[in-house]
């Protein structure tokens, strides 16, 4: 098994606060990787240090490695190459005030593509990807602010797949959406780990137990445990693990 | 939440060890039949089976509701999914005390005291099989669980005994061909129960370590 992105003992400061301590992971490629914990646990901390988010935090600071493919993060990335390499998904949809065809293009346009079919396909490409091609090909040119919830995610899926990344960070993409809308996602996200590796955090267990390969359990800014998703869900070693994760508290 | 789940597998505990008490009472009030050959008692416990299965229609029913409402997960999970499956052996327990239950009421004055004391023994044994099998549920107690596999072979070994009583008596009595054979049925049912606490044992070690006969199910 491959590990796309391995954290070796990360640390993370805001100002006097350490949100991580020491931090050893490994994210597997073409897998779907959960990141469990309850709220202020770190997990959301880690997914923003994968992708660099935490660089204009003021009074954050970062030690250990972050390394993609071998290449550190901090150093070896300058940060628009590394968020073309690694794409986001957040909470809350969060659509350009512009046209469907126009969020999708946005990225590839920044990357200097600009002949109108190969931007087309792009288009075409990660919205099929994103299964949502069928239901927005005649809607291209409407704005996107128009979609319901659950169709504005799935395209920021494809807005975030159209720069062709190789890991997708997904920070609780389905808490803002209905149970179909959340189902269409997680079929997604199965489909989507043949082509690329997603990092999912999540405060929905089942969400973690159903989709993901491997599911790390964060508390207190530590790393608990981090297993196959059926060990985790069915033998966790750590007794903090199976407190958090059959309810006892959290 | 968590409380209302607690009180669920509580209650579930409960109906568990309630069904392991009307078992273990079946197969006492069986062999007390048999002994003094006492009709009426044979015919409570053919007709106190319904309420057996009537306790593990209960059983499953909350087994389901907690799956459906709770989705359990890790320990919880094989606390109900063990209690599931153990129920459906303690069922079986329940017809074997009903079936030779049914032989007494055909039987009349048994005439082999070596055969009658080796029935007892086996009845004695899978209680306390059933007894063990129940407290380390409850407690989770891996030894005790562990325990009841010895003691299945105690029991195989006096259906082994019961078996050349019973061959030895064919040979020295013809007369009583018929109620040797009805003999022999008891005692097999005997030794059918001691493998229903057997498997009942394992689903206990199962919900407690997640490995079954060896094997990891989940």
């Amino acid at each position: 098994m491959e590990n796309i992105i391995e954290i070796k003992n990360a640390d993370l400061h805001y100002n006097d606060f350490k949100a991580l301590k020491n931090i050893n992971m490994n994210i597997p490629k073409h897998e779907i990787t959960a990141l469990i914990g309850p709220s202020g646990c770190g997990k959301s901390t880690l997914l923003k240090s994968i992708n660099r988010m935490n660089d204009l935090v003021e009074g954050c600071k970062i030690e250990g490695e972050f390394l993609l493919e071998g290449k550190n993060i901090y150093q070896d990335y300058d940060v628009n190459i590394l968020r073309k390499e690694v794409g986001m998904v957040f909470q809350k949809p969060n659509p350009f005030p512009m046209s469907v065809y126009d969020n999708v293009a946005y990225g590839p346009r920044t990357h200097g593509i600009r002949k109108k079919k190969d931007l087309d396909d792009i288009v075409e490409d990660a919205l099929n990807k994103a299964a949502i091609w069928e239901e927005l090909k005649d809607r291209l040119k409407k704005s996107a602010l128009g979609l319901s919830g659950g169709q504005q995610q799935r395209l920021c899926i494809a807005r975030a797949l159209a720069v062709k990344p190789k890991v997708l960070l997904m920070d609780e993409p389905t808490s803002a959406l209905d149970p179909i809308s959340t189902l269409k996602i997680e079929e997604l996200a199965e489909e989507l780990k043949k082509e690329y590796t997603i990092a999912n955090v999540t405060h929905n267990m089942k969400q973690a137990a159903r989709i993901s390969d491997t599911t790390a359990f964060f508390l207190l800014g530590e790393m608990i445990e981090c297993n196959q998703t059926t060990e985790i869900f069915s033998h966790p070693r750590n007794n903090k693990t199976e407190e958090y994760i059959t309810g006892r508290f959290g | 939440m968590r409380e209302l789940f607690i009180k669920q597998l509580e209650e579930l505990n409960k109906s568990l060890h309630q069904m392991g008490i009307l078992i273990q009472d079946a197969i006492h009030n069986a062999i007390e039949a048999l002994k003094t050959m006492d009709k009426e008692k044979a015919k409570e416990i053919i007709d106190a089976d319904s309420i057996i299965d009537h306790k593990e229609k209960e059983i499953e029913s909350a087994c389901l509701h907690l799956l459906l409402q709770q989705t359990p997960v890790a320990g919880d999970l094989r606390r109900v999914s063990s209690a599931l499956k153990m129920v459906t052996d303690m069922e079986r327990i329940g017809d074997h005390a009903a079936d030779i239950s049914e032989i007494v009421l055909i039987l009349n004055k048994i005439e082999y005291q070596d055969i009658l004391d080796c029935l007892m023994k086996m009845a004695e044994t899978t209680t306390k099989m059933l007894d063990k099998c129940m407290n380390a549920y409850l407690s989770e107690d891996l030894k005790l669980a562990d325990q009841v596999a010895d003691m299945d072979d105690i029991v195989d070994n006096l259906f082994v005994e019961v078996k050349h009583a019973i061959a030895n008596a064919v040979v020295m009595d013809k007369e009583n061909g018929e109620q040797v054979l009805d003999l022999l049925m008891i005692a097999k049912y005997f030794e059918r129960i001691g493998d229903h606490a057997e498997n009942i044992s394992e689903w206990v070690v199962f919900s407690i370590t997640g490995v079954h006969k060896d094997e990891r199910v989940i």
